[in-house]
This record gives C-alpha cells, sequence and structure tokens, in this order.
C-alpha cells in the first residue's frame, strides 16, 4: 500500500531547546513523509499515548538534556507494554559515543549525534520502519 | 490483531490502525465501516474552523478538557495542510493539547490534508465513524487554517464553530460569501486584543441581516486563559438543542450524508476514468502540443471525452 510514513518527532524531559528537532521536522516533511511534532517537555508517557494514537511508524526523540539513558529506554519500554514494539524508535542530539551501545541494548535503533546530515535520518527512517 | 473486537473494546491501537486503513483507502476497513455501520451516529460532531493561528486547537483542547470534566469521551480529529510538493506535512496541532495525550477518555489523531482544498481531508469522514463506533460522546474536527472559502467542514459535522480574531480585515471582510456563512457558532478569540469588541460588533451586524432562523451567538473568548470556554460551549449546546427541537438535526444530517455520497461517487468515478480513459503520459502528450499550438485545450478535452465514452 503506497502512504506516507508517520513519525513522531518528540521532544522528552527538561531542555528547551528544539531547533534540531525542527530542523528535522521539516527534512522529513521534504522527504514526503508526515510528521506528528508534539512540542517540548514531553514524558515518555506522553509520548508512547501520541505514538499509539498518531499510529505511526516511527518515534524519532531529540534530547540535549543529557537524560538519554533514563528517557529513551522508557519510551521503549512503555510501547513494549502497548504491544506497540513494531514501531522504530530512534534518537538524536547531544549524546556521548560511550552512551550509544547501552541505548541500543535497550531498543533504540540508531543515535544521530551532530553533524549528522539529514538524509542520513532519512535514509535510515526508510530502510527500517516495519510496514 | 483482530481490529474489530479490540475496536469494539475501546482499544486505542485499534482505533488508530483503522484510522490509517481508511484513510489509505484499504477495501477491508471499508467492508468493517460497511458492518459496523449501525454503530455510529451517536457521537455529536463538532467542526471548528477559522484563519491560520487563530487558535482552533487551543480552543478545542479547553472544550476537550471541560468535557472530560463532565466524564464524556471525546474524540479530535485535526487536520493540517499537506506540501502539494513532497505530499508530505507538518502535523503540530497536537503542541496545543499535550495535557490531553495520557488522558483514557480522550483519542487525538492529526490528519493531513493530502491534496484535498476544502480544510479537512477525504479520510475525514471515514475517521470520525471510526472515533463514533470507538464510543465518543463528542468528535471535535479541527480544520487546516482556512482562507475564504474551504467549507467542506460543514458537510461533515452538526454544529460548526467559526473561530475569528481580531485585525484580519474590515466589515467588507465580513459580509463576503464563502466561510463567514457556515458558522453556527462564532468565536472571537484572543478577545484581549485590541480591536475584539470592533470585529464582533462587524460580525453581529452581519448576522443581524441574515434570514435563516438560526441566529448565531459570537462569544468572546482568550483560550489561552480559559476565559469564555464555557460561553462558548452554551452557545454549541444552544445550537444544539435548537437542531434537535425543529427537526434540522435529521435534516442535516440527511443532506451530509446525501453529500458524502455524492462524493464517495465521485472519486470512485475519477478512479476509473483515470485507469481507462486517460493517464499522465497522454495528459502530458497533449499538454506539450497544446504549448506548441498545435492542439488547443477544447480540442484536448474532446478527445479524452471520447475516450471516456468508448469505455
Amino acid at each position: 500500500m503506497d502512504r506516507p510514513i508517520r513519525v513522531l518527532v518528540a521532544k522528552p524531559g527538561l531542555d528547551g531547546h528544539d531547533r534540531g528537532a525542527k530542523v528535522v521536522a521539516r527534512a522529513l516533511r521534504d522527504a514526503g513523509m508526515e510528521v506528528i511534532y508534539t512540542g517540548l517537555r514531553q514524558t515518555p508517557d506522553q509520548i508512547v499515548n501520541a505514538a499509539i494514537q498518531e499510529d505511526v511508524d516511527c518515534v524519532a526523540i531529540s534530547i540535549l538534556s543529557g537524560a538519554h539513558n533514563t528517557l529513551l529506554p522508557k519510551v521503549v519500554k512503555l510501547l513494549a507494554e502497548q504491544d506497540a514494539s513494531d514501531i522504530l524508535v530512534v534518537g538524536g542530539g547531544v549524546i556521548p559515543d560511550e552512551d550509544i551501545p547501552f541505548l541500543k541494548e535497550n531498543g533504540i535503533a540508531e543515535i544521530f549525534t551532530p553533524g549528522t546530515p539529514t538524509s542520513v535520518t532519512i535514509e535510515f527512517i526508510k530502510a527500517n520502519v516495519n510496514r | 490483531m483482530n481490529i474489530e473486537a479490540k475496536l469494539l473494546e475501546g482499544n486505542k491501537r485499534a482505533v488508530a490502525r483503522l484510522i490509517t486503513l481508511v484513510e489509505n483507502k484499504d477495501e477491508a476497513a471499508f467492508e468493517l465501516l460497511k458492518k459496523l455501520h449501525n454503530k455510529t451516529g451517536n457521537a455529536y460532531v463538532v467542526g471548528i474552523t477559522g484563519p491560520p493561528g487563530a487558535g482552533k486547537s487551543t480552543l478545542t483542547d479547553k472544550l476537550v478538557k471541560r468535557l472530560l470534566d463532565e466524564g464524556k469521551k471525546v474524540g479530535v480529529i485535526a487536520v493540517d495542510p499537506t506540501s502539494p510538493f513532497t505530499g508530505g506535512a507538518i502535523l503540530g496541532d497536537r503542541v496545543r493539547m499535550t495535557g490531553l495525550s495520557t488522558h483514557p477518555n480522550v483519542f487525538i489523531r492529526s490528519m493531513g490534508a493530502r491534496g484535498s482544498l476544502g480544510g479537512i481531508s477525504e479520510g475525514t469522514s471515514a475517521a470520525i465513524k471510526v472515533l463514533d463506533i470507538y464510543g465518543a460522546d463528542y468528535i471535535f474536527v479541527e480544520t487546516v487554517g482556512v482562507g475564504q472559502s474551504e467549507i467542506d467542514i460543514v458537510k461533515n459535522c452538526d454544529t460548526t464553530v467559526m473561530v475569528m480574531v481580531p485585525g484580519l480585515g474590515d466589515d467588507i471582510q465580513a459580509i463576503k460569501a464563502g466561510i463567514m456563512e457556515i458558522g453556527d457558532v462564532f468565536a472571537i478569540n484572543k478577545a484581549d486584543r485590541d480591536g475584539a469588541k470592533k470585529t464582533a460588533r462587524e460580525i453581529n451586524a452581519m448576522l443581524d441581516y441574515s434570514s435563516k432562523d438560526w441566529r448565531p451567538p459570537v462569544k468572546m473568548t482568550i483560550a489561552m486563559n480559559n476565559d469564555g470556554i464555557e460561553e462558548l460551549f452554551e452557545g454549541i449546546s444552544e445550537h444544539r438543542n435548537y437542531m434537535a427541537s425543529t427537526g434540522l438535526f435529521e435534516t442535516r444530517r440527511i443532506n451530509n450524508t446525501k453529500n458524502e455520497i455524492v462524493e464517495l461517487v465521485k472519486h470512485r468515478v475519477l478512479e476509473h476514468l483515470f485507469d481507462n480513459a486517460y493517464n499522465e503520459q497522454l495528459i502530458n502528450s497533449l499538454s506539450v502540443n497544446i504549448v506548441k499550438r498545435e492542439t488547443d485545450p477544447y480540442t484536448a478535452c474532446d478527445e479524452i471525452m471520447h475516450n471516456i465514452k468508448k469505455n
């Protein structure tokens, strides 16, 4: 079935910087995706509820606060509880290299750190969503 | 996932999946809607329309909260524009409704307009039915930010709320045909801004000339501060009661249904024609020849009509 990929771009936690999230949202839009943006300071619970109601193929989480090791796995865990582990979860933001293996072990498919061309993110999402 | 069983249990994942399927014109999904059609018709559908940035999402958020406090179950469909170039979209209405997303009795869905120019998408009326089956008492349908003539919302709802803001133009705008004619209730949002009273006066003056029996009320609101929400809801309820007591409710639903059937047939016919009578390639070569002045649009149209009749 030919349909647009739907992506939830989410900002969990307490940092108020969403320039990166908006740039990514815009890039995904230009790649023909339907991007649902939910705004700043979301809890993992809010993100997962929105992802379920919007029936997205992917949740893209932008985080700059340093709380990624707590918040990103929480999103993956809550999705699993809702029987929604088929939704692809990716992360981006200021995330140190040494934290990336831990995040991948905990169900985050890929982490995009500063400097990643948006085309890389787009290609990754296109190649990895379950459709 | 057995969508039917889960949907009837009120499972949100099933609701979400079925909306995706109808939005993408999946035939099996329409079979399910056929089967469950007698479970629809219970929700009261409120359209929220108005220009971009008028506060439609924020007002919707506040109206929904009010109904949730009363113990009601509520569905929201929020439509935002789709890019005509890439088919992509930024759906940002949830930003104004973040407090609602975890509430068990509300379901919010964002939809891209996907090429429809009437302010909602082709899938919206089917999505309304899905939320109706889900058991919503009220369904709010928020249109894309509209200009002057995007009026499809009125054919899909029971009460249309027209959200205006001060400073968009003079009273000539208020008497123009189109969007200003479809409001059953008017909200002047951002009513703390300069010119709000003047805007209300101009709209009231316009409405006073109307010969219809229902005189739409004009309510002042400041959605951000939760001001005027109760009054706006009263306006919606008054319209609902008026419709019920005069039989207009039934009439409106029949008219909306008529329109829905015509639209469905139109889409089906167009698809059929596109498959059989003409295609992208033919249109392309005709267009090139027309620009070269080797033929003209009217002859091209005759040629296509000839193909259609042959089929």
